[in-house]
């Protein structure tokens, strides 16, 4: 008899010890994907332990977000098997996933903008006929859930109207109100502004505390470094690495990501700036309601230099662009290229020599369903080049796309592909190449990264650097305070429409920039405006 | 080249969605048809016999066959020519009766010209006034947002009363209680095939089809050239495909819509040319006969591509001639069933085109997963 109760105990103290370090939260094991010929996932493994924050990184296309949507039930996968707690789940849709307890916060908010936080709370989960009832224990959850996790939020107020930030933070709640213990986070900080980063993470260090379990999707490996307990990479479909973050280092990392060593800081030398090229005097510009987004906005940029334009995206960058690029008329003020007021239309500019990296290359820059030199032409399509008796000359089109897809490393290089079929990362270096190849002498480019896998990064860095070498001007704006800083000679700050800052880029604090982003910048800009 | 679809049938390689989707959907709308005809009581292979011997069993057929198929494939290619630019036109039929007004007009008033000049001007009014029909439409889908959908559609009402009111009131014979003008003069009609061959000492059986069957080709080569082959075109596609790209590229949406408009409906305005200066030779009350709706079927089937648009006006054409002799070869089988057919092919063929795309997806992925 006692020597049972001893076995007893000792197998309990085993059980025990299990939850917290053998059995994980999450297990998936042996995960194959196919779409078509693509193997989106090969054979993976991943398992994330309980209470811990679980980083996932890979370059685009490794297969981070089609493991996760097979976790989450989006799709199913061809061979292996997934665990939660130790126990095999079948998922089958996002209900299983909720079900066991998995919550998602993807990239792109899934919130309705005109319903109040409480109301976005309850949708697919009103509990009931009527809406009372459950609105009222949203509310409940709300107020406890706020408190526990610093996770404020104006439970009334329209999703539309909050920031950003905030409405992550409906998402979280809208995760945590359904019963998620398991929460997967889809790329969280793209759209944030360092300090709503911050607090983001605070929150996550808060849910961690409370004994839940988190994995974070990223491609930005400071940020895994800062905040995770663990991390896994995953590169072309198959998981390379398992480490402790303690015993990472970034370099690492990103070396495992590739497959290759990375050179993760600009390489550039100093700036020779020249004469003045392009001058922005007072322009305010309107968008299609009439709101004022630009607001007497004042720069230059001169030859050999790289003026960044930082800012949380939405405070006017976007609309400043495209008045650069002519496609938005300015409502007041003046663009003026080498002293000269530029001509309207995009097709003008481009031929008076300023050159325009559009923001969405997706729905702007190329032509998804065009063959590539279709895409490769566009805006160029009246080049008499590209004509013969009256034709399109497609045979030259044709040499040229490919020459330019060799000059910036398009892959695979071939004229005839769809466009959409080609990575991020490739679709970006064509809009670029097709661009940076007509020698102009200003080059605007908007987010030239987004979405760009770090080998791409590294070259599309090198081309804007060898631009500013060779003489030209160039305005980047981008959402990546890495690449604001480690790529331009000058940073403005845009805030609200306005430019509430510059910072030579020697001097620009990381904190400071994010500050003046945030628009608490008044006092600082005192200081810094020349 | 690699070569996979985009849209709706994303994934799917190229080939199938050219060549084994609208078969598999033909096959569907047959065995569909040949359940229907199982029910009335007929034998459906009899019927499949008696429409393909109907279509192309002996010469007057193939040519009646072929003066059908005419008419689909200047609908067909007006729908196809404002898709490219991402527009429906779904007045292809009002802008082929107003084109009629064009031809007659010309026909009729200006036939002190020569043979050689009354076809260039008759060719000219049958364009120019289908395209005039497409034009408010268009100009208020370029500069006002009104959708152009419901503006064709109303436009085609519109010409209807239209064309009943001028045949009534205006352009019918003196003393006569038809609602239609006076024959066109002998030199202001178009040759049949028939009389051209027979002129080269060939002898045919006689048919309607006529010279309009010759512009029709030429109009699927122009349509391939402007589409494919010119910065037009490039243009025009490139707002079909993305507006905001077109923007960027410098290239002004509303006005591609206006070109694309007024080239489609000049397209639909020449179906009136083989109708009545090839065979009726007077302008009357409704010859356009749905064949503008028609064409929307004939353009989704053909991918908007000129070569399958003409091989899918082929297939309509022998529906309709097959169908005719099939409603007097067995009795049983009305005019209406025929009408039933070709409303499941346009059905499977057009509005449930991508019914197929999860199966196919499937059966070759599964092949190429192996």
């Amino acid at each position: 008899m006692p020597r049972k109760v001893a076995a007893d105990s000792a197998r309990a103290a085993l059980r025990d010890e299990m939850p917290g370090s053998v059995v994980p939260a999450v297990e998936l094991r042996g995960v194959d994907k196919r779409f078509g010929r693509v193997h989106a996932n090969r054979d993976v493994s991943l398992a994330v332990a309980r209470g811990a924050i679980h980083g996932l990184v890979g370059e685009n296309g490794a297969g981070k977000s089609t493991l996760m949507s097979i976790l989450y039930g989006f799709y199913r996968a061809d061979r292996g098997e997934i665990r939660v707690d130790g126990r095999p789940v079948a998922i089958e849709d996002s209900e299983d996933a909720i079900a066991a307890g998995i919550g998602m916060v993807h990239q792109h908010f899934m919130l309705v903008d005109t319903f109040s936080v409480v109301e976005n709370m309850v949708l697919g989960a009103e509990g009931g006929a009527l809406l009372a009832s459950g609105m009222s224990r949203a509310r409940r959850v709300l107020e406890r859930l706020a408190r526990d996790y610093a996770l404020e939020v104006p439970p009334d107020a329209r999703v539309g109207d909050l920031s950003v930030g905030v409405q992550q933070r409906v998402e979280i709640l809208k995760a945590l109100f359904r019963g998620a213990e398991i929460l997967i986070l889809d790329e969280p900080t793209g759209a944030l502004t360092p300090q709503e980063a911050e607090h983001l993470f605070r929150i996550l260090r808060r849910l961690k505390a409370q004994g839940k379990t988190i994995i974070l999707i990223t491609h930005k490996l400071r940020e895994v470094m800062e905040v995770s307990d663990r991390v896994s990479v995953m590169r072309e479909g198959a998981m390379v690495a398992h480490r402790d973050t303690a015993r990472t280092s970034i370099p690492e990392l990103a070396e495992l990501m590739v497959g290759r060593r990375v050179l993760l800081r600009v390489e550039k030398g100093e700036a020779r700036p020249g004469r003045n090229l392009l001058a922005v005097e007072t322009l305010s510009v309107r968008d299609e309601r009439g709101t004022t987004r630009v607001r007497e906005v004042s720069f230059t940029v001169r030859e050999g230099e790289i003026v960044g334009i930082a800012g949380v995206s939405g405070n006017g960058q976007s609309e400043l662009l495209e008045a650069l690029a002519g496609l938005r008329p300015a409502f007041a003020g003046h663009i003026l290229l080498r002293g000269r007021p530029l001509g309207e239309g995009s097709g003008a500019r481009r031929s008076e020599g300023l050159a325009h990296v559009p923001e969405d290359r997706r729905r702007m820059g190329l032509v998804l369903p065009f063959e590539v030199r279709e895409s490769a032409i566009l805006g160029y399509h009246d080049d008499p080049r590209y004509r013969s008796a009256g034709r399109l000359d497609w045979a030259s089109v044709s040499r040229d796309t490919e020459e330019k897809m060799r000059a910036f490393d398009v892959r695979p290089p071939d004229p005839r592909r769809i466009t959409a079929s080609l990575s991020g990362g490739n679709q970006q270096k064509l809009v670029l190449a097709r661009e940076m190849e007509r020698d102009p002498s200003v080059l605007v480019v908007g987010q030239p990264t987004r979405g760009v896998d770090i080998g791409a990064i590294e070259f599309i860095h090198r081309r804007l650097v060898a631009m500013r070498d060779a003489g030209k001007a160039v305005l980047l704006v981008s959402a990546e305070l890495d690449e604001i800083m480690g790529l331009c000679d000058r940073i403005l700050v845009m805030f609200n429409g306005r430019i509430v800052g510059e910072v030579p880029a020697g001097a620009a604090s990381e904190r400071e920039l994010g500050l003046l982003m945030a628009g608490a910048g008044a006092r600082s800009r005192a200081l810094r405006a020349p | 080249m690699t070569a996979t679809a985009t849209g709706p049938a994303a994934g799917l390689p190229r080939w199938a969605v050219i060549g084994l989707l609208p078969v598999l959907n033909l096959l569907t709308a047959f065995a569909v048809s040949g359940l229907v005809v199982l029910l009335i009581g007929e034998d459906p292979w009899r019927v499949v016999r008696i429409l393909v011997w109907g279509a192309f069993g002996f010469e007057e057929a193939i040519g009646y066959t072929l003066f059908y198929a005419t008419n689909f494939i200047f609908t067909g290619l007006a729908v196809a020519v404002a898709f490219h630019c991402g527009l429906f036109n779904i007045g292809g039929e009002g802008q082929a009766y107003v084109g009629g007004l064009g031809v007659a007009l010309v026909c009729l008033h200006l036939d002190f010209l020569p043979f050689a000049l009354i076809v260039p001007a008759a060719m000219a009014g049958a364009a120019l006034f289908g395209a005039a029909w497409a034009f408010v439409p268009a100009f208020l889908q370029a500069y006002r947002g009104s959708h152009v959908v419901i503006t064709t559609i109303m436009f085609n009402f519109i010409a209807a009363a239209l064309m009943v009111y001028l045949l009534v009131n205006v352009m019918s014979e003196p003393g006569s209680v038809q609602p239609e003008t006076r024959p066109f003069a002998a030199h202001a009609r178009l040759p049949f095939v028939h009389e051209i061959l027979a002129a080269a000492g060939i002898r045919v059986a006689a048919s309607p089809l006529n010279l309009s069957f010759v512009w029709a080709l030429l109009c699927c080569a122009f349509v391939w050239l402007f589409i494919w082959h010119t910065r037009a075109g490039y243009r025009l596609r490139t707002v079909g495909f993305s507006p905001p790209a077109a923007r960027y590229g410098g290239i002004s949406p509303p006005r591609q819509v206006l070109i694309a408009m007024l080239v489609s409906g000049a397209l639909a305005g020449c179906m009136s040319l083989n109708e009545l200066m090839g065979v009726q030779h007077r302008l009357l009350l409704e010859f356009s006969a749905g064949y503008g709706f028609a064409g929307i079927a004939v353009a989704l089937m053909g991918r908007g591509h000129p070569v399958g648009i003409l091989l899918a006006s082929l297939l309509f054409g022998a529906l309709y001639q097959g169908g005719a002799e099939l409603s007097f070869e067995i009795p049983r089988i009305t005019r209406d069933m025929v009408v039933v057919i070709q409303g499941l092919v346009i059905l499977f063929a057009g509005a449930l085109e991508y019914l197929f795309v999860p199966a196919l997806r499937l059966a070759l992925t599964r092949r190429h997963g192996a």
